[in-house]
C-alpha cells in the first residue's frame, strides 16, 4: 500500500471541532480558584499633568480590594516598557511605565488600576476614581506635529523621533526626466480589530515565587523575556500561556502595560488577577496600524518607464514606542520599488510623535504603505504618459531571469516571476471586453472602473541579522512517544492560521504516521524550547522549516534504530511507504510505532545509541521570502451616491510552495478583506483635540459580509531556496497586494472627472463630491 | 433577584443581580463559554444565542429579561452524543473559520437564517448575517459553509420525509 501524500492536499483543519462546538479555551474562559478582577482608568485628555489622583472612594467601594496608580507601580520597582531597534542614539525613546506618571500622551492612556472581587464591581470602581488633570495641547496632525506644533515630549525639543536614511540616486537628476510626478498620499490610521480582545489572567504562586501569566498574545516566548525586566521576576520564574488566540493580525505582537499591570497586581495581592479589555479600551489603548504620509516624486520616460523615486515618509507613532513601532516605517522604505526595476531611489523615513495611541504592526506592517504607494504610482505615470495600466507595469517589471535580484534598497529577492502572474490573472479576465464595456457604460452615465496591483512583499521573518532585535529565527520539537504518536512543539503561535492541521501534514509524509497520531503544541513557554512567535507571514515559512530540521534528526535517528533492528547497515535503510526498510527489501520495514518502542524501552540498542526518539532544531532562514502576484479589481461607482460597488476580484498569489490550499485560500480572503476595507471603508478618526471618535464598532467601520463579494483566487508556485519547505508565507499577502487594486480601480472609474489621485478611505461622501464638483 | 429559563434544554435557576447581562450569566453562572463578547455594543455578534427561537446578542440583552424563556446556545446545537450539528460540520468542510473567536455566535445567526431560508441565495445569506462581523475569513468561505450546510440539511429534511 502507498500512503498517500497529504502536503499539498486539502485537509480539513484540526483545529475546529474544538472551535465550532464552543469548547475551546480563549483567556476569558478560563477561571482560576480565587480570581479577582482588574479594571483600568484611562487618559480622557490627549495630553495633560496629572495633578491629583483621588483613590479613596474606590476604596472605599464594597469589594474593591485595591488601588494602584503609576507612581505606586514606579515606586514599587516597575521597570518601562520596552522597544525592539537599532537605531541606537538615533531613536528617542520616551520612557513608558505600565500607569502614565505625571502626565499623560493620549486618550487611552492607563493612569490607574482598581482589583475587585467581579468585573461589574470593578468597572463601578473605575468609575470612582477622581483625577484632576491640567490639559496641555495636543498635536494630533501629523504633518503639523513634524513642522513643529506642541510637543509631544517636552524634553526632545523636537516631534521627530528619528530620521531613516535610504539613499541610492544614481545617474541623472529627477529634474531631466521626460515626466515628472508629484503626489501626497495618505495611508491612514487603522485598527487592527481582532474579534477577541487582548485580556489577562495573571497567577503568582507566593509560595514558588513564580507567576504563570494566560494572555492572548502572538509571541509568548518573547512577552515573557521582556515582562521579567519589567516586573522585577527572573524570566526563569515567568511563564506565559497563550491560550486559544481570538485573532491577532499583529495587535497581539506586543508587551503591553496590562499585562505588566495585572502580573503585579498578582504579585502583590498573591491572587490571580483577570483583566479583560473591552472592545472600547482596544479602539483607545491598544496599537493602531498604518499612519503614514507619503511625498513621492516620480520621474518616468514617456514610454512609461519609471526611472526615479524619491520619497518622504512621515510616520504617525503615537505618543510613545510599543515594541516595533519604529521599525514599521523602515520596511516601507525597504519595499518601496516593489516588484520594478527602478535606476534611482531616495527614501527618507521621519518617526514623528502625536497625542495618539502609538502605532505598531497591523497586518502587513509596513508593507501595504510601500505596496500602496508605488502600485498608486505606476497608475499615475500610466494616466501621465498615456501608456496603459498594465503596459506600464510590464516595462517597469523585474525580469523572470533576473532572480535573486538585489534592490537599491539592498534586499535580495528570493525568487519571482511576476509576469506570469500578471499573465495568469489577465486569463481570467476580459481585459480589451472590459475597456470597451466601460467606454460604453460612461456614455450611459454609468462609472466602471478596473484596478490593478502586481504586488510583491516580503515575509517569512527572519533572519535574524536583519530584524530589529534579532529574533529572526524559530524552534520545534519532535518528539517520537513510546507508542509511536507524534508530538510536537512550536515556538510558534498560531491564532487562526491553522499550523495544528499544516504542520501534521508535513510530520504525516515525512514519519509516515496518520494525522489522528500526531499533536502540535503552542502557546506554553513552561513546556516548549524558547521560541519566537507568529507574525510577518513567518508561522510555516520559519516554524515550519524549524519543524522540517528537528524531523531531519528524528528520521536519521529512525534510519539508524531500524539498521540495528534488521541487522542491517544503516547506509542500505531507506524510508518508504511509510517506513524503514533495506532497499530492495522494504517489506520488512519497521514503522515509526516500532522503532520508537526499541528506542524506549533501550534495553537493546546498541550504547553508542541514546535512548528516546526526540529532536529540537532551531532554524535561522537565510533571508527573507517574497511572496507575489496580481490582483484585479472591478467596481462601479454610483453616481447618484458615491458608493462603491465592488463587482468582481481576481487574485492570483505566488506564495511558494502551498501545504495546503484551503487553509492558503482562506489566509488570502481575510487579507483582502481587510486590505479592501482599508481602501473603501475604515479609518481611524481623532478630533483636533486628539479625543477618538471611531471609539466603537459602532463608529468604526468594518465590513460585514454584504459589503464584499466572493473573490476569484488563483496561484503561480514558485518555491523560495530560503528554507527547507519551499514555503513563502501568505498571511499577509492579501492586505498588501489588495488597497491599491480598489484605489486604482476607484480613480480609473471616475478618469471622466479628471482625478488622479484619491486619499483612503473612498467612503462614498468623498466620491459623490468628486462626482458633483462639490 | 431569582431567575429561572431553559437553556440546551436544561432549567436553571439562579439568584443574581439584576444588571447581569444574559452574555455573562451564561458564561459565568452557568460555564457556557461558547458565546464571546467582542464588542458590548451589539455590532459584532459574536455572543448570539438563540432565545425563544429568536437570534439574540446576549451583550445587549439582561439575563432578567430572559425569565422564562428557551435559550439554545452553541453547547447545545450538537447532540447529545457529541456529533456535530450539520452547520458544525459545514463551517469545519468548507473552512468557515480561522481563529474561531465569531464563530460560535456565526452559526448561531446561520441557525436562524436557515430556519427562516432553508434555500438561501448568496445575496440572502450576506443579508442574513450581516448581524455578525468576522475579521478573519472575508465572509468566502462562510458564505460558502451556509450553502453548504443548506444543501446538507435540506436533503436530511427529504430523506425524512421519504
Amino acid at each position: 500500500m502507498v500512503l498517500p501524500k497529504l502536503v499539498g492536499e486539502r485537509i480539513k483543519r484540526r483545529e475546529d471541532p474544538r472551535l465550532v462546538s464552543g469548547t475551546s479555551t480563549y483567556v476569558d474562559d478560563i477561571k482560576l480558584h480565587g480570581a479577582v478582577y482588574c479594571g483600568i482608568v484611562r487618559s480622557i485628555y490627549a495630553h495633560a499633568k496629572i495633578k491629583s489622583i483621588d483613590t479613596e472612594a474606590a476604596r472605599q467601594f464594597p469589594g474593591v480590594i485595591a488601588v494602584v496608580t503609576g507612581a505606586d507601580l514606579k515606586s514599587g520597582g516597575a521597570g518601562t516598557m520596552p522597544v525592539a531597534h537599532r537605531f541606537g542614539e538615533g531613536l528617542k525613546v520616551p520612557l513608558r511605565y505600565p500607569l502614565a506618571v505625571d502626565e499623560v500622551h493620549f486618550v487611552g492612556e492607563a493612569v490607574a488600576a482598581v482589583v475587585a472581587t467581579d468585573r461589574y464591581v470593578a468597572r463601578d470602581a473605575v468609575d470612582l476614581i477622581e483625577i484632576e488633570y491640567e490639559p496641555l495641547s495636543a498635536v494630533v496632525d501629523l504633518d503639523a506635529a513634524y513642522a513643529g506644533g506642541s510637543l509631544v515630549h517636552e524634553q526632545f525639543g523636537t516631534n521627530v523621533a528619528f530620521e531613516w536614511v535610504l539613499n541610492n540616486e544614481i545617474g541623472t537628476g529627477i529634474e531631466n526626466a521626460e515626466v515628472q510626478i508629484s503626489q501626497r498620499f495618505e495611508n491612514q490610521r487603522l485598527a487592527p480589530v481582532p474579534m477577541e480582545t487582548r485580556g489577562v489572567v495573571a497567577d503568582y504562586d507566593k509560595g514558588k515565587k513564580s507567576l504563570t501569566l494566560y494572555t492572548s498574545t502572538q509571541i509568548p516566548h518573547l512577552l515573557r523575556t521582556f515582562l521579567s525586566g519589567i516586573i522585577g521576576l527572573p524570566e526563569h520564574h515567568v511563564r506565559v500561556v497563550a491560550p486559544e488566540v481570538g485573532g491577532g493580525f499583529g495587535m497581539k505582537l506586543n508587551v503591553y502595560t496590562e499585562e505588566a499591570i495585572a502580573s503585579l497586581l498578582s504579585m502583590q495581592l498573591g491572587k490571580p488577577v483577570k483583566w479583560i479589555e473591552s472592545r472600547g479600551e482596544n479602539m483607545a489603548g491598544s496599537i493602531h496600524g498604518r499612519g503614514q504620509v507619503q511625498y513621492a516624486d516620480i520621474g518616468a520616460t514617456k514610454e512609461g518607464k519609471i526611472t526615479h523615486l524619491h520619497v518622504h515618509i512621515l510616520q504617525d507613532l503615537g505618543a510613545f514606542h510599543q515594541l516595533l513601532t519604529p521599525i514599521i516605517p523602515t520596511l516601507t522604505g525597504l519595499m518601496v520599488t516593489g516588484s520594478y526595476d527602478i535606476a534611482n531611489l531616495q527614501c527618507t523615513v521621519h518617526g514623528v510623535f502625536t497625542n495618539k495611541v502609538p502605532t505598531d504592526a497591523y497586518r502587513g506592517a509596513g508593507r501595504p504603505e510601500a505596496t500602496y504607494l508605488i502600485e498608486r504610482v505606476c497608475d499615475l505615470v500610466a494616466r501621465a504618459t498615456g501608456v496603459d495600466v498594465v503596459e506600464v507595469r510590464r516595462r517597469n517589471f523585474i525580469a523572470a531571469a533576473a532572480f535573486p535580484f538585489t534592490t537599491l534598497a539592498g534586499l535580495s529577492y528570493d525568487s519571482g516571476d511576476y509576469p506570469t502572474a500578471l499573465d495568469k490573472a489577465l486569463s481570467h479576465i476580459d481585459y480589451a471586453g472590459f475597456r470597451a464595456e466601460q467606454k460604453a457604460a460612461r456614455a450611459r452615465g454609468k462609472y466602471l472602473g478596473i484596478g490593478f496591483s502586481t504586488y510583491v512583499e516580503v515575509c517569512g521573518m527572519g533572519p535574524s541579522a536583519a530584524m530589529p532585535a534579532g529574533f529572526g529565527w524559530e524552534s520545534a520539537t519532535v518528539r517520537v512517544d513510546p507508542t509511536g504518536n507524534v508530538t510536537v512543539t512550536t515556538g510558534i503561535k498560531p491564532n487562526g492560521q491553522g499550523q495544528e492541521t499544516t504542520f501534521a501534514q508535513i510530520i504525516a509524509d515525512e514519519l509516515g504516521v496518520g494525522v489522528d497520531n500526531i499533536v502540535i503544541n503552542h502557546g506554553d513557554t513552561g513546556s516548549s524550547p524558547y521560541g519566537v512567535g507568529t507574525f510577518g507571514s513567518r508561522g510555516t515559512a520559519v516554524g515550519g522549516a524549524a519543524m522540517m530540521l528537528a524531523i531531519g534528526k528524528v528520521q536519521e535517528k529512525a534510519r539508524q534504530i531500524a539498521a540495528h533492528m534488521l541487522e542491517a547497515d544503516p547506509a542500505d535503510i531507506v524510508f518508504e511507504d511509510g517506513k524503514w526498510g533495506v532497499k530492495g527489501a522494504t517489506e520488512t520495514g519497521k514503522s515509526l510505532a516500532e522503532i520508537a518502542w526499541i528506542a524506549y524501552t533501550g534495553d537493546t540498542i546498541p550504547a553508542e545509541i541514546e535512548p528516546g526518539l526526540e529532536a529540537t532544531s532551531f532554524f535561522e532562514p537565510s533571508n527573507f521570502t517574497y511572496p507575489f502576484g496580481t490582483h484585479i479589481a472591478f467596481v462601479e461607482v454610483d453616481a447618484d451616491t458615491g458608493d462603491v460597488a465592488l463587482l468582481r476580484y481576481v487574485a492570483v498569489d505566488d506564495c511558494g510552495r502551498i501545504i495546503n490550499p484551503m487553509i492558503v485560500d482562506g489566509q488570502v480572503h481575510g487579507g483582502l478583506a481587510q486590505g479592501i476595507a482599508q481602501a473603501l471603508v475604515e479609518g481611524v478618526e481623532y478630533d483636533e483635540h486628539g479625543q477618538l471618535i471611531t471609539g466603537s464598532l459602532m463608529d468604526y467601520a468594518l465590513f460585514t459580509a454584504r459589503g464584499l463579494p466572493s473573490f476569484e483566487l488563483d496561484h503561480t508556485v514558485t518555491p523560495t531556496p530560503v528554507n527547507p519547505l519551499g514555503v513563502k508565507g501568505v498571511g499577509e499577502a492579501g492586505t498588501i497586494g489588495s488597497t491599491p487594486a480598489i484605489v486604482n480601480a476607484v480613480v480609473d472609474a471616475l478618469a471622466p472627472f479628471d482625478v488622479a489621485h484619491i486619499d483612503m478611505p473612498l467612503r462614498s461622501e468623498k466620491l459623490w463630491r468628486i462626482m458633483h464638483g462639490k | 433577584m431569582k431567575v429561572t429559563m431553559t437553556v440546551n434544554g436544561e432549567q436553571e435557576s439562579n439568584d443574581i443581580e439584576p444588571r447581569l447581562l444574559l452574555v455573562h450569566y451564561l458564561r459565568e453562572n452557568l460555564g457556557l463559554t461558547g458565546a464571546h463578547l467582542g464588542c458590548e455594543t451589539s455590532q459584532c455578534g459574536a455572543c448570539t444565542v438563540i432565545v425563544n427561537g429568536d437570534s439574540v446578542k446576549a451583550c445587549t440583552m439582561l439575563a432578567v429579561q430572559a425569565e422564562g424563556a428557551e435559550i439554545l446556545t452553541i453547547e447545545g446545537l450538537a447532540a447529545k452524543d457529541g456529533t456535530l450539528h450539520p452547520i458544525q460540520t459545514a463551517y469545519w468542510e468548507e473552512h468557515g473559520l480561522q481563529c474561531g473567536y465569531c464563530t460560535p455566535g456565526m452559526i448561531m445567526s446561520t441557525y436562524q437564517l436557515l430556519e427562516r431560508n432553508p434555500n438561501p441565495s448568496e445575496a440572502e445569506i450576506r443579508e442574513g448575517l450581516q448581524g455578525n462581523l468576522c475579521r478573519c475569513t472575508g465572509y468566502h468561505n462562510i458564505v460558502k459553509s451556509v450553502q453548504y450546510a443548506a444543501e446538507h440539511m435540506s436533503k436530511e429534511t427529504a430523506a425524512v420525509a421519504d
